[in-house]
């Protein structure tokens, strides 16, 4: 997928530093940090997938809504189309131009309204339709994009299955043409058959409106399909980012490694041949992050100089950077 | 041609599995086949699956018909009816006082009356009598059922209004403007609630007969205004509270978020999405305040703080049935038993309403 960017195409989506820290309620009157990202810096170029991995809690999903300002960042900047996104008629802007694709498909959907109201719903904030007959073929025009039947249009939420209600969730989003999407975990609520159709209309949908995404996962098997490059991130920062194939054969960074051989092989002399590296002890709480490089506490190759600081995002290679002290060591 | 290939095809496949799986089962539909198996299913809304339940339910559905017949008849009859509530049978202009229609039994007549009956003439009777003043008293207990209803309605509509503003307002905006509110109706919470009720009523029936002199609202009275106010000013807390903690739930669940990545602001997320889905629960407690209002009336006219003579209430007649009580109990009962009966079926048909329409309690 990769061969038609360019590797220095137009940067579409460019995060310097970002930081989100949510205040935390510990006994009665303090209030302690919680750094769900913390200092992020990647860019994703125009028509380019970025895949997200990274286990439950470790900021992924945070990342993706501080990208969109549904969370105000506490700091750093987001830059998007050459423009950092600062004040409110920025946020309208980019509201416009950048949207959402959520995990679940059930609560993602109001079961008070109709899917041509779901679908319209951002037609009618912004009010992109003169009259009802354009708004109505505007939407059965996105239900057709995302294969529904648009005899479906008049009926509740509730009446679909996971997949549709997705295929739904996937209208929405493409309801003002916008250019970036988020998509957060859109495929991990559904069945394996039903992931498939749902990612290869992603796949299509992108071909066909030049569609720029940051694509959340905690599975690497879906994320290589999907991605040119793959970022992952640990405890609220990013450990690792390279080309999609790279990630997958040459992990630099030992969590990275660990992750990629925890992937199932399907076949069983390779699978045997695969030595599982096995991490031990939990994700610690974000609340008291170890000090230094995050990973270090479940690192098995951790060193005293991996308590002190935190290890710089580095370019190792070109287009593969990874945060690690000993990179070079190993 | 293609079809005969795939047919060959497939009869290869049968011989080979044969011998476990009769194969003749598994033939392809034909198009036919499927077009029958399609089925379209109206699309049930909510709003319908709810009605539909309600009506299963026997208890709500009899309650609903008792609320129904009891509003049509406070409205229709007093059209009709011969006699009016405020109407002194005995006394006509240019004549003395006729004492005998005063306190009369169930379906007597006084004399004029009985003269006239006597002459051939058809006259209407007194279903339940006249009270001591010589009014029918019929026509005094519709009339005093509109009362009571017309004030637990339109108290429940304030209530309602106050309610949901404040409760969306605190539950969507959280933080400091949620604990402000919140405090604010702990505090009205923890006012014993009937002596300021009692208070007020007695305060605002002095201050607002001055103030409404002259004005439309007159004629409505002082003391229904009072008790509206008495109603909008302490009862809203239950129905914010309850509000408050829907809109709390919603605004977490993905949909808003949804809403807000599309750009909406604030209003439209309450109005779209937070509202939409408590309407439920609001209609529900509103359903269940009506009778809770109905009852505050009655109580207040009981203590002489509800409606302005001659207008009766159900609660103002029960009051003035105190003193025969020993005579004339059934001037009580009836008034009692139609408090109680609205009260009660309008008590069932919100608990009906809330299993109907309660989507946690959904099977």
């Amino acid at each position: 997928m990769s061969e038609h960017i360019e590797k220095n195409g137009e940067i579409l989506v460019d995060v310097r530093h970002l930081k989100q820290y949510f205040n935390i309620n510990v006994g009665w009157f303090k209030t302690k940090p919680l750094k769900a990202v913390d200092d992020v810096s990647f860019s994703i170029r125009r028509g380019e997938t970025l895949g997200l991995v990274g286990e439950s809690g470790c900021g992924k999903t945070t990342v993706g809504r501080s990208i969109l300002h549904l969370y105000q960042p506490t700091a750093g900047e987001v830059v998007f189309n050459g423009r950092p996104i600062q004040n409110r008629s920025d946020i309208r802007e980019l509201r416009k131009k950048a949207t959402m694709v959520f995990q679940d498909p059930y609560s993602s959907l109001n079961p008070r309204m109709t899917v041509s109201d779901i679908i319209g719903e951002p037609l009618d904030i912004h009010k992109m339709y003169s009259n009802k007959k354009e708004r109505m073929n505007h939407v059965l025009d996105l239900m057709d994009q995302v294969g529904l039947n648009s005899e479906h249009a008049s009926r509740y939420a509730h009446e679909f299955s996971g997949g549709q209600r997705q295929r739904i969730g996937i209208a929405r989003a493409l309801a003002l043409n916008p250019e970036f999407i988020v998509c957060d975990e859109p495929v991990s609520a559904l069945d394996v058959s039903i992931q498939a159709q749902v990612i290869n209309m992603f796949v299509e949908l992108q071909e066909k409106m030049n569609l720029t995404y940051l694509f959340i996962a905690h599975d690497i098997l879906v994320v290589r399909h999907i991605s040119d490059r793959i970022a992952v991130m640990y405890l609220g920062k990013m450990v690792e980012l390279a080309d999609a194939a790279e990630i997958y054969d040459q992990p630099l960074h030992p969590y990275t490694r660990s992750l990629m051989s925890a992937v199932p092989q399907p076949d069983p002399k390779v699978a045997k041949a695969n030595k599982r590296i096995i991490l031990s002890g939990d994700i610690p709480s974000p609340l008291n992050a170890p000090s230094g490089c995050p990973f270090r506490t479940r690192c098995p190759n951790a060193a005293p100089c991996c308590a002190e600081a935190m290890p710089a995002f580095n370019e190792v290679k070109p287009g593969h950077f990874v945060a690690c002290h000993r990179v070079n060591e190993l | 041609m293609r079809e005969d290939a795939d047919m060959k095809d497939f009869k290869d496949i049968r011989k080979k599995f044969s011998m476990h799986v009769d194969l003749d089962a598994f033939i392809p539909a034909t198009d036919e086949e499927k077009a029958y198996m399609v089925q379209m299913r109206p699309s049930s809304t909510f709003f319908r699956d709810g009605v539909k339940r309600l009506l299963k339910n026997k208890v709500a559905t009899v309650s609903l018909i008792v609320i129904i017949v009891i509003t049509l008849s406070s409205l229709i009859i007093p059209l009709f009816w011969p006699y009016a509530f405020g109407e002194q049978l005995g006394i006509q202009p240019g004549k003395p006082v006729d004492s005998s229609y005063g306190n009369l039994a169930p379906f007597q007549y006084g004399k004029t009356e009985q003269e006239r009956i006597a002459a051939g003439e058809k006259i209407f009777p007194h279903i339940f009598g006249t009270d001591e003043r010589g009014r029918d008293y019929f026509i005094r207990v519709i009339y005093g059922t509109r009362i009571s209803l017309a004030v637990g309605f339109f108290a429940s509509i304030i209530v309602l209004i106050i309610g949901m503003t404040i409760g969306s307002i605190a539950g969507y905006c959280g933080g400091a403007v949620d604990l402000v509110i919140m405090r604010i109706v702990d505090i009205i919470y923890s006012l014993p609630d009937m002596l300021m009720v009692i208070l007020l009523a007695s305060v605002l029936k002095k201050t607002l007969g001055t103030a409404l002199e002259g004005t439309a609202l007159e004629k409505i009275g002082t003391n229904i205004i009072s008790l509206f106010i008495v109603f909008g000013v302490l009862y809203w807390v239950s129905m914010s509270r309850l509000i408050r903690g829907q809109i709390l739930s919603l605004r977490e669940q993905e949909y808003v978020l949804a809403s807000r990545a599309a750009g909406a602001k604030g209003s439209w997320i309450i109005r779209k999405h937070l509202l939409p889905n408590s309407i439920s629960v609001v209609i529900i407690s509103t359903a269940l305040q009506i009778p809770n209002a109905i009852f505050t009336e009655s109580f207040l006219s009981f203590l002489g703080l509800g409606v302005n003579a001659p207008m009766p209430s159900l609660g103002s007649l029960a009051s003035d049935a105190l003193n025969g009580l020993s005579s004339y109990p059934y001037r009580m009962i009836i008034p009692a038993i139609v408090i109680s009966l609205i009260v009660l079926s309008l008590n069932l048909f919100g608990d009906g309403l809330r299993d109907a329409f309660d989507p946690k309690l959904r099977n």
